[in-house]
């Protein structure tokens, strides 16, 4: 059993009337890709944002290496993330932001540029971001995750919007991080995708981590032998507080 | 180099090449061009850019800034991801939205002067208007900020950002009138004078004029002004004045920012 990298206890947000998260508890166990599924609106999206600070729960405590991180900032210096929406500055060029990363998180990290090579994206950082087609803005979305070689990626719906080949790449490099070492979470609509990439699964339903575990445990429970099937049972089921 | 200088960097360098930028420093040298050469007098020229500073440098600070920052909502989370913090983001956004709009006005209302020709005398009062300019421009871009970030629905945060600046320079003169018609027995100079200090744009008019010499010009507000304040005085005043509401907005702003959910 790996040590836990991130803890989350308790963990909740409002939206006006909406209960967003109630008491989420959740960990995120290091040198493992978990998967964050769950219906539209479950709460995944806002789970990783608490994560990243950029939603500021109402209660609840989130432990990265044992370490508070809630209202901390210099803790994002480890984290990778590679948001849903691919919007940037349109004037800029793709190696002005990266240019810019640079510059906040400060000298240190190892440079990875691996994806940058492989989706063959450097004549396309040329440019700037505006004229770039939405596949490519996702390729350059996707880079600038991995380019500081973090210790935990944090990716929303990574794939959507790339072609089957540069999705295969970034696939390949999910599992080549997990492999040396790194911690993943994932969130995706596409189920087969996730079974490929992570061990770990955290089923959301209506705000709440209805089931935490491996992925082998969630088929056994739910006695289905894909993940879709599985989250389809535990989403006709409802909640289930299935003892992990 | 902190957080603020590192976002102003890459902001500024994305706003300075927006077209609608462009577009504005070009409006301002032609209106500047246009109004040099047909009242051949660059004093004659200043007095009316007066007008149109006025009207159009809050307009397009607070319009531009709230589109501006509604597009840039991404990219702020893409900056909030990193290892950065808030309060200084925030600097970095105002500064980076704020210093491209006072470029292009100032290289938009200049370069035509300088073209001209213009004497001593000319950049004097041409050097108070540049300053007016980039007071005002400093205080709507510090409100589009706090808008952009207090209101989540971007038509209701431009909506706004109309409805100040209507507020500010329509409503605000007909209510002046109202006020001074409907209670024209009672002495109003502190009511005049309180009313002036709630309008940046007022302000600014105000201390411009006194500069221009432009009595006339300065509405019931400014004479007012001038007879209870008039010189070093009153330039303290307005100077006080307009850094609070430069500050205020900004301070609100950053309070809001710090809360916010992404």
């Amino acid at each position: 059993m790996n040590k836990a990298m991130i803890q989350i206890t308790d963990l909740s947000k409002r939206f006006g009337a909406l209960d967003v998260l109630s008491s989420v508890d959740l960990v995120v166990r290091s040198g493992r890709v978990i998967a964050i599924v769950g219906p539209n609106g479950a709460g995944k999206t806002t789970l990783i944002k608490s994560v990243l600070g950029l939603t500021r729960p109402d209660a609840g405590h989130i432990l990265l290496d044992g370490v508070n991180v809630i209202g901390g900032d210099a803790y994002r210096s480890r984290i990778g993330y590679m948001p849903q929406i691919a919007r940037f500055p349109e004037n800029l060029t793709g190696a002005e932001l990266i240019a810019m990363l640079k510059d906040l998180r400060g000298p240190g990290a190892q440079l990875d540029t691996e994806l940058i090579d492989c989706f063959a994206l450097e004549e396309a950082l040329q440019k700037p971001l505006r004229v770039l087609a939405g596949g490519t803005r996702q390729k350059v979305n996707a880079a600038m995750a991995f380019l500081f070689s973090p210790e935990l990626l944090i990716l929303d719906e990574p794939t959507a919007g790339l072609d089957p080949l540069s999705s295969s790449i970034l696939k390949d490099k999910i599992l080549a991080e997990r492999g040396a070492g790194k911690t993943v979470m994932v969130t995706s609509h596409i189920m087969n995708e996730l079974e490929e990439l992570a061990e770990d699964v955290a089923f959301m339903l209506e705000g709440r981590a209805a089931f935490v575990g491996t992925l082998d445990e969630l088929k056994r429970i739910t006695s289905q032998i894909t993940l879709e099937r599985a989250v389809a049972t535990m989403m006709t089921r409802g909640w289930v507080k299935a003892a992990a | 180099m902190n957080t603020i200088m590192k976002v102003l960097k890459y902001q500024a360098r994305d706003a300075v090449r927006s077209r609608w930028l462009i577009a504005y420093a070009i409006f301002f040298a032609l209106v500047t061009d246009g109004l040099l050469r047909f009242s051949g007098d660059p004093v004659k020229a200043q007095l009316s850019l007066v007008s149109v500073v006025l009207f159009v440098v809050p307009l397009i600070a607070i319009v531009f800034g709230t589109v501006y920052l509604y597009n840039a909502r991404e990219f702020i989370e893409l900056l909030l991801a990193q290892p950065v913090n808030r309060r200084q983001t925030y600097g970095g956004l105002y500064l980076g939205l704020t210093l491209p709009l006072v470029l292009a006005f100032v290289v938009g209302l200049s370069v035509p002067f300088a073209l001209h020709g213009a004497d001593a005398a000319a950049w004097g009062t041409l050097i108070a208007l540049l300053t007016a300019g980039i007071v005002l421009t400093c205080v709507f871009t510090a409100i589009a900020t706090l808008i952009a970030v207090r209101c989540e629905d971007r038509l209701r945060g431009l909506g706004t950002a109309i409805a100040v600046w209507l507020l500010l320079t329509v409503v605000y003169d007909g209510f002046v009138l109202f006020v001074l018609a409907v209670l024209s027995d009672y002495p109003l100079e502190h009511a005049t004078l309180v009313m002036m200090m709630a309008n940046p744009i007022d302000i600014a008019r105000v201390g411009l004029l006194l500069r221009f010499d432009g009595a006339a010009m300065m509405g019931y507000t400014g004479a007012v002004f001038l007879k209870f304040f008039g010189g070093t005085v009153g330039i303290a005043i307005i100077v006080a004045a307009l850094t609070f509401w430069v500050s205020a907005p900004v301070a609100l702003g950053v309070r809001v920012f710090q809360r916010k959910d992404f």
